[in-house]
């Protein structure tokens, strides 16, 4: 029996909480992150965001970094929760120096850019910041903050970046190619998405609803997360906090940004996962879904999941209810929460639903449910197409 | 496993190779985007569609149009692409879109790995992709993660590469991998052929 | 009121790069979804910035687009009833 890559860290900063465990008590008080934007100045201030109600100041005074950094919002929310997964995985210097990391971002130093951009000629200060649009920039200022001195890779597949970014670490330790390496994401909000994301007309005016009839599109979030995973034969006695059994990518292959109809890409990516994990469609007790909130997504994703589970969907919730759509670190933050769940016996709810869609009439968890789960089912989808879907297990001994 | 470079294509300098071969050169063409219109016709591609994408997925419909000539094409065919600059390009052009009117159908564009996406809609490929971001073309990475994704995963075939799109300049180099072919599949072999071409069109 | 659907046509094809089209391949009753023009969902959004770019006409709910994007003799009645342009 496959035994799956050992996660043995983790560690989130999203709207609901600076670590792990403000996260989890969020998440089983239904306390969601959901504002109006204060710290991201927009004109769109209308448009409720899962917003860090921190400045890039105050981050960086966290961190206590001299006031000469030049680390953007992603790289700073990046460090904040690698250094969590790292100290939670108990990884010391000595470790440090050979461990992995991979990382992905979809907007990097987008939000330098846009404050600096007509500052870049005039100002010597502001300069610094010129790199920082590179999303490889931002994947090694955080390597280097933490010292990670291993294998370094950015990843960028839109919404799915960080899921993918998870599978391929945990492909390169079963391929035997690194034994210890540090996945996930990170994305802040900017003004370049939130245009762009409202320019296409799927940011809703109120807290997102995902799979209700009744959706209006989705919130944008900022967040970062990342798991530490490692090797069988470097783990000894150490806590394995769950273990990453199956992974799937597929490509829908059917329009540059909608889901196909049918959701050929999310179907084919589960099963995959599946397949992988050695399990069937009944060993799947969670799916935290990749539920935007947008008609198309939601739609999609519930006719692939009709497919994969057909009369016996399982319990099901999308966690973007409470953090909005983190985009690049989606995938990341959503795989704590799922590990969060086999931890706790605790599913998560999708609080804000009153009315399925009359195409599938399928209902999430609504109320935070207490259940045995052994295997939870995490889906991340994005535009382009690329469809990742992960399965987390418990740590079997 | 050892794995053959079936064939490979690079886009640069306006001229499209296949295999070291030239198959079209547009000395004439007064830029790059007039480059790519050239490229679209001189190779019948036929695909409305192309004149609505960004340059970087216009490289890549035409880089896969010459690499998948006369080939079948497994729909489990996996993309690996890397280029250093993401969707810079299309990113400028939204942010000064955001002055005024944002067009969606810039925004769209404004991800790398669009371009994957677009390839696959045209080619039918449901397989998987994977966009990295890296300063420089890193074969050592690309030849690494393609090897464990075609030894682990029954893929039989991947088109891996760089894929880059910036200030109006190209470089594509991408290569049909597969157990067929005369070419080693190695980070040396990459290297060797990326900067064979690299240094005769810098003479 | 010809003009009109001709300088929209020109419009539509430089707006969503239909550069295989001329204006003598659009015809006025024609329905510009589906199968006719290939248009898609984004195209459906850039119609929506074309009437605000170069008819000052400001559509906030998409789904009207639907209604409005049914042909050229369509989209040129809507335009003459609301242009601020």
């Amino acid at each position: 029996m496959e035994k799956g890559v050992a996660i043995t860290g983790m560690g989130i900063i999203s709207s609901i909480g600076n670590n792990v465990e403000e996260n989890y008590q969020s998440l089983a008080t239904s306390r969601h992150g959901i504002t109006q934007p204060e710290i991201l100045k927009t004109q769109h201030s209308h448009l409720p965001v899962g917003e860090i109600k921190k400045t890039n100041q105050e981050l960086a005074e966290i961190l206590r970094l001299p006031t000469s950094h030049s680390f953007t919002r992603a790289s700073l929310l990046g460090i904040i929760a690698a250094n969590e997964a790292i100290s939670n995985a108990g990884l010391t210097a000595e470790f440090l120096n050979e461990t992995g990391f991979i990382s992905s971002t979809s907007v990097g130093g987008m939000d330098m850019t846009e404050n600096f951009f007509r500052d870049f000629q005039g100002s010597k200060e502001n300069r610094r910041f010129i790199r920082a649009q590179h999303p490889g920039f931002t994947t090694t200022q955080i390597a280097d903050q933490l010292k990670l001195g291993g294998y370094t890779a950015t990843i960028s597949t839109a919404c799915s970046s960080s899921a993918n970014a998870i599978m391929l670490g945990a492909r390169l330790i079963k391929a035997g190619k690194l034994k210890r390496v540090v996945v996930g994401g990170t994305d802040c909000l900017t003004k370049f998405t939130l245009n762009g994301f409202n320019s296409l007309k799927i940011l809703s005016e109120e807290i997102c609803k995902p799979f209700d009839q009744l959706r209006s599109g989705l919130n944008l979030g900022e967040g970062a997360a990342f798991l530490v995973l490692e090797a069988e034969d470097i783990l000894g006695e150490k806590k394995v906090l769950g273990r990453l059994l199956g992974y799937g990518n597929a490509n829908d292959a059917f329009h540059q940004t909608a889901s196909s109809e049918t959701g050929e890409g999310a179907f084919l990516a589960i099963q995959k996962a599946l397949d992988l994990a050695g399990l069937s469609a009944e060993n799947i007790d969670y799916i935290n879904a990749h539920g935007t909130a947008t008609l198309n997504n939601d739609l999609s994703e519930s006719r692939a999941i009709l497919r994969i589970f057909e009369e016996k969907v399982p319990a099901f919730s999308s966690t973007k209810v409470f953090t909005g759509h983190t985009l690049a670190a989606a995938g990341a933050i959503e795989a704590v929460y799922s590990i969060l769940g086999l931890q706790t016996g605790e599913i998560f709810p999708n609080f804000n639903f009153q009315t399925p869609m009359g195409e599938t009439g399928l209902r999430p968890v609504v109320k935070l449910e207490k259940k045995e789960i052994f295997n939870v089912l995490s889906n991340s989808f994005g535009f382009g197409g690329n469809c990742s879907s992960l399965i987390f297990s418990r740590d079997e001994k | 496993m050892p794995y053959k470079i079936t064939c490979f294509v690079q886009i640069k300098d306006q001229r499209i190779l296949l295999d070291k071969r030239e198959v079209i050169s547009l000395e004439s063409a007064r830029d790059s985007n007039d480059f790519l219109k050239e490229a679209y016709k001189a190779l019948n591609i036929s695909y409305p569609k192309f004149h609505k994408m960004d340059g970087l997925s216009k490289l890549g419909i035409v880089a896969t149009e010459v690499l998948f000539s006369n080939k079948y094409i497994s729909p489990e065919t996996a993309l690996v692409f890397s280029n250093a600059s993401s969707s810079l390009e299309t990113d400028r052009e939204h942010q000064k879109a955001m002055q005024g009117i944002i067009s969606p159908a810039i925004f769209v564009y404004t991800l790398p790995n669009i371009v994957m996406g677009e390839i696959s809609i045209k080619h039918k490929l449901q397989s998987e992709n994977v966009f990295f971001i890296s300063e420089n073309f890193n074969p050592a990475l690309i030849v690494d993660y393609t090897n464990v994704l075609l030894d682990n995963s029954g893929i039989p075939a991947a088109v891996c590469g760089w894929i880059e799109w910036k200030n109006a300049e190209y470089d594509v180099f991408l290569c049909l991998v597969s157990r067929e072919g005369d070419l080693v599949f190695s980070a040396e072999k990459l290297d060797e052929l990326y900067h064979f071409e690299n240094e005769r069109s810098a003479n | 009121m010809s003009d009109l659907r001709t300088e929209l046509k020109q419009s539509i094809i430089e707006q969503l790069n239909l550069e295989e089209l001329g204006v003598n391949d659009i015809a006025n009753d024609e329905p510009l979804f589906g199968d006719g023009l290939g248009l898609d969902s984004i195209d459906a959004l850039e119609l929506i910035v074309l009437l605000e770019k170069e008819y000052g006409i400001k559509l906030d709910d998409p789904q009207k687009g639907k209604e409005i994007f049914v042909s050229i003799d369509k989209m040129a009645e809507y335009i003459e009833a609301h242009r601020s342009i």
